[in-house]
C-alpha cells in the first residue's frame, strides 16, 4: 500500500473495477459482471472509510494529500487532498454507488457490464472531482464526469433522451468555457500555478473578481442547478434510468454547490459579498417558485426533480448568508439531499419497474398491494418534507435559523417550504399510495423483494441516523467551515 | 434506580412498544402487539406517577441527554426539563394513552391494521412525551412535528377512504402553516437570545423586554410581541385556534380512539402547554397576550355555535373540543396559565371519556354515527349512558364536577383581566356556557333518551354509515338492537369517569392557589387575574355552593333546559327555527365558509400559480425562448457539418476528453 494514497484508491479502485467489467465481455457474463460490480463498489466504499476514521477534525489544512507531477511543463499536478468540506462527499458518493449497483441488479437486462462499468467509472471520477486540488485536474474531471452520465442517459434512457442530452450539453458548454478561461487567467495571475490553494491567496481587483465570479457562476450554477439555468434537470431526470437519476440528484448536483465553496467564494471573496444579494434572491426563487412549479407536475420524476432544485436552493442560500449555521446547514442539506433524493428516485424506480409509468394518474392505492414499500416511501417523503428526526430537517432548520439572524424576510420566504414542500410531496403520496386500488396494473403490483428492501433500508438508516444525531457530521466540518468563513470575510482586493 | 433513568423510561417504554409492534407485528400477532404496546404505556404511566410524586416532593431536573449538533458557538441539545408543569402533562398523557390503548383492543378488534394501529398510538405517546419533557425549543419542535406526523398517519389510518386521506392531508398542511410561524419564532429566539435552551432564554428575556425591531423599515415593533405571536401561530395550528381550526373537525375521519387521545386529550393541547411553558416570554408582552385572548375567545364562541347543528356524534364532540380549547387559550391570554393547564387536565379526562363513550355508542349502533338515527340508548347501554352523562355534566360545568372548577376559574380570571379585548373575551366565554350546555345535552337527549329511532332507520342508513362511519369492513347483519360493549371498552370509560367527577375538587386548591407550579409558570405582578381569584377563593366546596347563584350556572341550566324542551318536548321547534333562520343555518352548516374559501383560494390558487409559473416561466420563456432558441441556432450551423458526424454528443465529448488527456500526457513525456 506504500506509495498509493487513500484518495488515489478512492478514485482508481472503482475505475479499475469498471474497466475490468468492460473487458469481461457481453451479456453472457452478466451475472459475473453484476457480482464484480458489487464487489468493486463495496471495495470502493471500504477504501474511503479510513478517510473518515483517520480524519483530523482539528485542522482546516488539506489532509491525505498526494502530489505528483502530471504535466510539469505547465506545472499541472496530480494533486489530491480533502478537508472537512469535501471529505464527506467522497464517502457519500462511494456509498451511493453501492446502492446504484444494487438498484440496477436485475432491472437492467441489456448491456449489463457497460451499465455497471459506467457507474463505477463515474464514481471514481466524482471522487476525483471532490479530491482535486489542482485547478486543471479539477476541470478535466469536472468535464469527464459528464461522459458516463451521457452514456447512461443515452443508452438506457427514455425516448426523448437526445433532446435531454442536447439541452444539458448546451447549458454546460457555456459555463465550462467561461470557467476554463478563468482558470487560465488565474494561472497567469498567480505567476504560473494551477494550485487551487494558491489561487485562494491571489489578490484581485473588484472588477476582476466579479468577472471571475460570474464565470464560476455559469460553470457551477448550471450543475446545482439554480434558477433560471435549471430546466435541463427535469428533462434529464425523466429520460434517465433510475440509477442515472440517483447519481445525478445525489452526487452530480453537489459538485456545483461544492464548486462555489472551493472556487467562487475563496477566490473572489469580495465579489461574493458584493453579489450575495443576487445569489440569495436566486436561491429564494428556487425555493418558492420551483416549489410551486413542483405542485403542478403530473410526472413523479419531474416532481422530484423540481423538488431537488428547491432543496438545493437552501444550499446556496446557506452559503451566501456567510454564517456558520448557514454554511454547515447548506453542507448538511447537500448530504441529506444525497440520501433523500436518491431514495425518492429509487422509490419511483421501484414502482416504474412494476407498472412502467411515471405518471401520478396511473397509480392509486399502492399501499394496498405494497405495504412495506409504502412505509419506506412514507419515511422518505417525510424526509423530503423536512420532518424532524430525518436528515431533511437538519439542513433546512439550520439554514432557516441562520437566515433569521441576517434577514427575517429571507427566512420567511425560505420557511415557506414547510408548507409548499409538504404540499407537493404529500399530495403526490396521497394520489399514488393512498386510496383504493386504482387499476389492474396496481392490483398486480408485488411488494418489494429482498434486494430492494436492502437498498431502501440502508437509505432509511442513513436518513434517520443523520436526523437523530447529526453531530459527528458537523464536527468534521467545523474547522474547515470556520476557516473558509474567516477567509471570505477578509478582503483581498489589490491594494 | 436514579431519577434520570426513570425519566428516560417514560418516553422509551412506549417507543419500544411501538417499534416491536410495528416492525414485528406479523411475528408476534395481535395479542403480542397489544400486549407490548399496553405494557409499554403502562410502564410509562407508572414511571410518570413516580416522577410526579418526586416532583411534588420538590425535586426538579433540567439536564442534557446528548448533544444533537454544534455549529459555530451554538450547541443544540436533546434534554429533559422535569418540573411540575411537565410532570402533570406526563401524567395526563400516559394515563389517557393507557386508557385508549386498552379501549383499542375492543374498538379495533376486527381491523386488519391492528398491529399497525398499536404501533402508531405508542409512537404518538412517545412523541408527545418528548414534547412535554423537553428543555429546549429544538426538541419541542421535534415533538411538535412528530405528533403532527402521527396525527397525519392516524387520521388517514383507513387509507382507502377518500374522505380520510383528504382529511389527513388537510390536517398536515394546516398544521404546517402554524409550524411556519412557529419555526420563525424559534429562529427569532435564537437570533436575539443566542440559545434555544429554555432556561437561558427565560433568564435573558427580561433584558430584552423593551427591545424593538424593525421588520419593515420605519415600523419598530416590540421584539417580545413578534416572538410570542410567531410562536403562538404554531399553537394556533396545533391547538386548532381560529382561523387554523379547519382541520380538527375533519380529523374525525380517523378511528375514534385517536380522536379521544390525539384530537381531544393530548396533541391538540400541545399549543396550550407550549404557551404555558413560555410564560416568562408571554408575560413580557401585553400585545401578544391580548392577541392570544381574542383568538381564544373567537374560537370558543364561534366553534361552539357550530356544535349546535351537527348531526354526527363525533363532530359534535369535535366542535366542543374546539370550543374548550378556545377557553384554555383565553385563560392563557388572561395570564392564568395554571388555570389553562388545570382546564387542560380536566378536559383531557372528560373529553377523552366523551369520545370513547361516543365510540362505544358507535359500536353499539353498528357504526352508524348519525344521532338522528339513535335515541333511547339508555336502557341498552347502561354503562355507556351513565359515563357519557358524567362527561357531559362535567363539560357543561356542573358544580362539584371537575369541569366546573376549571371552567369557572377561567371565566372568573377573564373577568379580572384588564387587557384590551378582555371585555369581548368575557362575553364570549360566558355566552359559550349556554351554547356548550345546549349542544351537549342536545346530543345527550338525542342519543340516550326519547324515541328509539334505530330499528327502521338502521336499514336505510346502512349505506351512509359505510361511507362516513367508522366501518371495519364488517357488519353484524340481522340484529339491529344496540348492545352494551365489552369490558375492554367500558372499563376505560369507568376509569375516566372517576377523574372527570372528582379531580377538580381535589386539585383546584393546590394547582391554582398553592405554589404548586413554582418557577415553572411565571406571572408578572401587573397581571392580577390569578391573584384576584386567589383572594376570592374560600375552598372548593364554598366555590361550588356559591356558584349556584352565579350567571354561569344559570346559563348552563338554561342551556340544558332549552335543549330538553327543544328535543324532548317540542321537536318541531328546532325544525321551525331552522326554516325561519335559513341563512344563519346555511352559514353554520357551511362552517362560515372557511373550507370553501381555503379550497378555492389557497389550494386552488397555489395549484394555478404553480401551473402558470411552470407553463409560462419554465416552458415558454426559459426553454422556449432561451434554450430552444439557442438549440435552433446551433442546429442551423451544425446542419452543415452534420453529415460528417455521428450526431451523438457523448461521442464528441468523449473524443475531446481522450484527446486532451493524450495530448497532456504526451507533452509530459516530451
Amino acid at each position: 500500500m506504500e506509495g498509493i494514497g487513500l484518495l488515489s484508491l478512492a478514485i482508481w479502485v472503482p475505475i479499475l473495477a469498471g474497466l475490468l467489467i468492460l473487458i469481461t465481455g457481453g451479456d453472457k457474463n452478466a451475472d459475473g459482471q453484476r457480482t464484480l460490480a458489487l464487489l468493486g463498489s463495496i471495495l470502493g466504499f471500504a477504501v474511503t472509510l479510513p478517510l473518515w476514521t483517520g480524519f483530523d477534525a482539528g485542522t482546516a489544512a488539506m489532509q491525505f494529500e498526494e502530489l505528483a507531477h502530471w504535466v510539469p511543463m505547465f506545472k499541472i499536478n496530480y494533486h489530491l487532498g480533502v478537508d472537512g468540506i469535501s471529505m464527506p462527499f467522497i464517502l457519500l458518493n462511494s456509498f451511493i454507488t453501492i446502492l446504484v449497483v444494487l438498484a440496477g441488479w436485475e432491472v437492467v437486462k441489456e448491456r449489463v457490464g457497460q451499465y455497471m462499468a459506467a457507474f463505477l467509472i463515474q464514481s471514481g471520477i466524482l471522487n476525483g472531482v471532490f479530491a482535486a486540488l489542482d485547478g486543471l485536474l479539477f476541470y478535466v474531471l469536472f468535464e469527464a464526469m459528464l461522459i458516463p452520465l451521457y452514456l447512461i442517459i443515452g443508452m438506457w434512457g427514455g425516448p426523448n433522451r437526445v433532446y435531454a442530452a442536447l439541452k444539458f450539453f448546451l447549458y454546460t458548454l457555456l459555463g465550462s468555457l467561461l470557467m476554463l478561461v478563468s482558470l487560465l487567467y488565474l494561472y497567469f495571475q498567480s505567476g504560473g500555478s494551477f494550485e487551487i490553494l494558491v489561487w485562494h491567496k491571489v489578490p484581485l481587483a473588484m472588477t476582476t473578481q466579479i468577472l471571475l465570479f460570474i464565470a464560476f457562476f455559469f460553470g457551477f450554477a448550471v450543475k446545482v442547478p439554480m434558477w433560471p439555468v435549471h430546466t435541463w434537470l427535469p428533462d434529464a431526470h425523466v429520460e434517465a434510468p433510475t440509477g442515472g437519476s440517483v447519481i445525478l440528484a445525489a452526487i452530480t448536483l453537489k459538485v456545483g454547490a461544492y464548486g462555489f465553496l472551493r472556487f467562487a467564494l475563496p477566490i473572489a471573496p469580495d465579489a461574493s459579498h458584493e453579489l450575495a444579494g443576487a445569489m440569495i434572491a436566486l436561491s429564494l426563487v428556487a425555493v418558492v417558485y420551483i416549489g410551486l412549479v413542483a405542485l403542478a407536475q403530473v410526472d413523479m420524476k419531474k416532481l422530484i426533480a423540481y423538488s431537488s432544485i428547491a432543496h438545493m436552493g437552501f444550499v446556496t442560500l446557506g452559503f451566501f448568508i456567510f454564517n456558520p449555521l448557514g454554511m454547515e446547514g447548506g453542507l448538511i442539506q447537500m448530504i441529506s439531499h444525497g440520501f433523500v433524493a436518491a431514495a425518492m428516485f429509487l422509490c419511483v424506480g421501484v414502482m416504474y419497474d412494476r407498472v412502467h409509468s411515471r405518471q401520478i394518474a396511473d397509480y392509486g392505492g399502492v399501499a394496498n398491494r405494497m405495504p412495506m414499500f409504502a412505509a419506506f416511501f412514507m419515511l422518505f417523503s417525510m424526509a423530503n418534507v423536512g420532518l424532524p428526526a430525518t436528515s431533511g430537517f437538519v439542513g433546512e432548520f439550520m439554514v432557516i435559523l441562520g437566515a433569521v439572524k441576517v434577514n427575517f424576510w429571507w427566512a420567511f420566504l425560505a420557511a415557506s417550504t414547510l408548507i409548499i414542500g409538504a404540499s407537493y410531496t404529500l399530495w403526490m403520496y396521497k394520489r399514488v399510495v393512498f386510496g383504493a386500488v386504482a387499476n389492474p396494473q396496481v392490483e398486480a403490483m408485488q411488494d418489494i423483494n429482498g434486494r430492494e428492501f436492502i437498498v431502501l433500508a440502508l437509505l432509511a438508516i442513513s436518513v434517520l441516523g443523520i436526523g437523530l444525531y447529526p453531530l459527528p457530521l458537523t464536527e468534521v466540518m467545523h474547522t474547515s467551515v470556520d476557516n473558509l468563513l474567516a477567509h471570505v470575510s477578509h478582503s483581498k482586493l489589490v491594494p | 434506580m436514579d431519577m434520570k433513568t426513570l425519566y428516560l423510561i417514560v418516553p422509551l417504554a412506549p417507543l419500544a412498544g411501538a417499534i416491536i409492534a410495528g416492525l414485528f407485528g406479523k411475528q408476534i400477532g395481535r395479542v403480542g402487539a397489544h400486549t407490548v404496546a399496553i405494557l409499554g404505556v403502562a410502564i410509562a404511566f407508572l414511571a410518570s406517577l413516580a416522577v410526579f410524586q418526586d416532583v411534588q416532593a420538590g425535586n426538579t431536573f433540567n439536564g442534557t441527554l446528548y448533544t444533537w449538533l454544534t455549529s459555530g458557538d451554538l450547541t443544540l441539545e436533546i434534554g429533559f426539563l422535569i418540573d411540575p408543569l411537565s410532570a402533570v402533562m406526563m401524567l395526563v398523557v400516559t394515563f389517557v394513552s393507557l386508557m385508549v390503548h386498552i379501549y383499542t383492543v375492543g374498538y379495533m378488534a376486527d381491523d386488519p391494521g391492528y398491529q399497525r394501529f398499536f404501533s402508531y398510538i405508542s409512537l404518538f405517546t412517545f412523541s408527545m412525551l418528548m414534547l412535554v419533557m423537553s428543555n429546549n425549543f429544538l426538541q419541542l419542535f421535534f415533538g411538535w412535528e412528530a405528533v403532527g406526523l402521527m396525527s397525519y398517519l392516524l387520521i388517514g389510518f383507513w387509507f382507502t377512504r377518500e374522505t380520510a386521506i383528504y382529511a389527513n392531508l388537510k390536517a398536515f398542511l394546516v398544521n404546517r402553516v402554524g409550524d411556519f410561524g412557529f419555526l420563525l419564532g424559534i429562529g427569532m429566539v435564537l437570533a436575539y437570545f443566542g440559545s434555544l435552551d429554555y432556561q437561558q432564554v427565560f433568564q435573558m428575556a427580561p433584558h430584552l423586554a423593551n427591545h424593538e425591531i424593525s421588520l419593515i423599515e420605519g415600523h419598530p415593533w416590540p421584539l417580545m410581541a413578534v416572538i410570542c405571536i410567531l410562536l403562538f401561530i404554531g399553537a394556533m395550528g396545533k391547538s386548532a385556534q381560529f382561523p387554523l381550526h379547519v382541520w380538527l373537525p375533519d380529523s374525525m375521519e380517523g378511528p375514534t380512539p385517536i380522536s379521544a387521545l390525539i384530537h381531544a386529550a393530548t396533541m391538540v393541547t400541545a399549543g396550550i402547554f407550549m404557551v404555558a411553558r413560555m410564560s416568562p416570554l408571554y408575560e413580557l408582552s401585553d400585545i401578544a397576550l391580548s392577541f392570544v385572548m381574542v383568538i381564544g375567545a373567537i374560537t370558543a364562541l364561534f366553534m361552539g355555535f357550530l356544535g349546535m347543528i351537527q348531526n354526527d356524534i363525533k363532530r359534535v364532540v369535535a366542535y366542543s373540543t374546539l370550543s374548550q380549547l378556545g377557553y384554555m387559550t383565553v385563560a392563557l391570554g388572561a395570564s392564568a396559565y395554571s388555570v389553562a393547564i388545570f382546564h387542560l387536565t380536566t378536559h383531557a379526562f372528560f373529553k377523552a371519556l366523551l369520545f370513547l363513550a361516543a365510540g362505544s355508542v358507535i359500536i353499539g349502533m353498528h357504526h352508524d354515527q348519525d344521532i338522528r338515527n339513535m335515541g333511547g340508548l339508555k336502557k341498552y347501554m347502561p354503562i355507556t349512558w351513565i359515563t357519557f352523562l358524567i362527561g357531559s355534566l362535567s363539560l357543561i360545568g356542573t358544580p362539584f364536577l371537575s369541569g366546573f372548577y376549571s371552567k369557572d376559574s377561567i371565566i372568573e380570571a377573564v373577568k379580572f383581566s384588564d387587557l384590551p379585548g378582555s371585555g369581548f373575551a368575557y362575553f364570549a366565554v360566558l355566552a359559550c356556557v349556554f351554547v356548550t350546555a345546549f349542544y351537549s345535552f342536545r346530543l345527550y337527549f338525542l342519543v340516550f333518551h326519547g324515541k328509539e329511532r334505530f330499528p327502521n332507520a338502521h336499514a336505510g342508513h346502512d349505506q351512509e354509515a359505510g361511507k362516513n362511519g367508522d366501518t371495519h369492513g364488517h357488519h353484524h347483519g340481522g340484529h339491529s338492537c344496540p348492545r352494551e360493549t365489552p369490558w375492554v371498552v367500558t372499563v376505560p370509560l369507568i376509569l375516566l369517569a372517576i377523574p372527570s367527577l372528582a379531580i377538580g375538587y381535589f386539585a383546584i386548591e393546590p394547582m391554582l392557589f398553592g405554589d404548586w407550579f413554582g418557577q415553572a409558570i411565571q406571572v408578572a405582578a401587573r397581571h392580577v387575574a390569578l391573584q384576584e381569584l386567589r383572594n376570592d377563593f374560600h375552598g372548593a366546596t364554598t366555590m361550588a355552593l356559591h356558584s349556584l347563584s352565579s350567571s354561569p350556572f344559570l346559563l348552563a341550566a338554561a342551556g340544558v333546559g332549552v335543549s330538553w324542551f327543544f328535543y324532548m318536548k317540542r321537536p318541531d321547534i328546532p325544525a321551525a327555527i331552522q326554516k325561519r333562520f335559513s341563512l344563519i343555518y346555511l352559514i353554520l352548516d357551511k362552517k362560515y365558509g372557511f373550507d370553501i374559501f381555503n379550497d378555492w383560494f389557497f389550494a386552488g390558487g397555489a395549484r394555478m400559480l404553480g401551473g402558470r409559473l411552470w407553463r409560462w416561466g419554465d416552458v415558454t420563456v426559459i426553454d422556449g425562448w432561451m434554450v430552444n432558441g439557442s438549440v435552433r441556432l446551433v442546429g442551423k450551423i451544425a446542419g452543415i457539418v452534420r453529415q460528417l458526424q455521428s450526431g451523438y454528443i457523448y461521442h464528441y465529448a468523449f473524443a475531446m476528453i481522450i484527446g486532451v488527456l493524450l495530448m497532456a500526457t504526451l507533452f509530459a513525456r516530451a
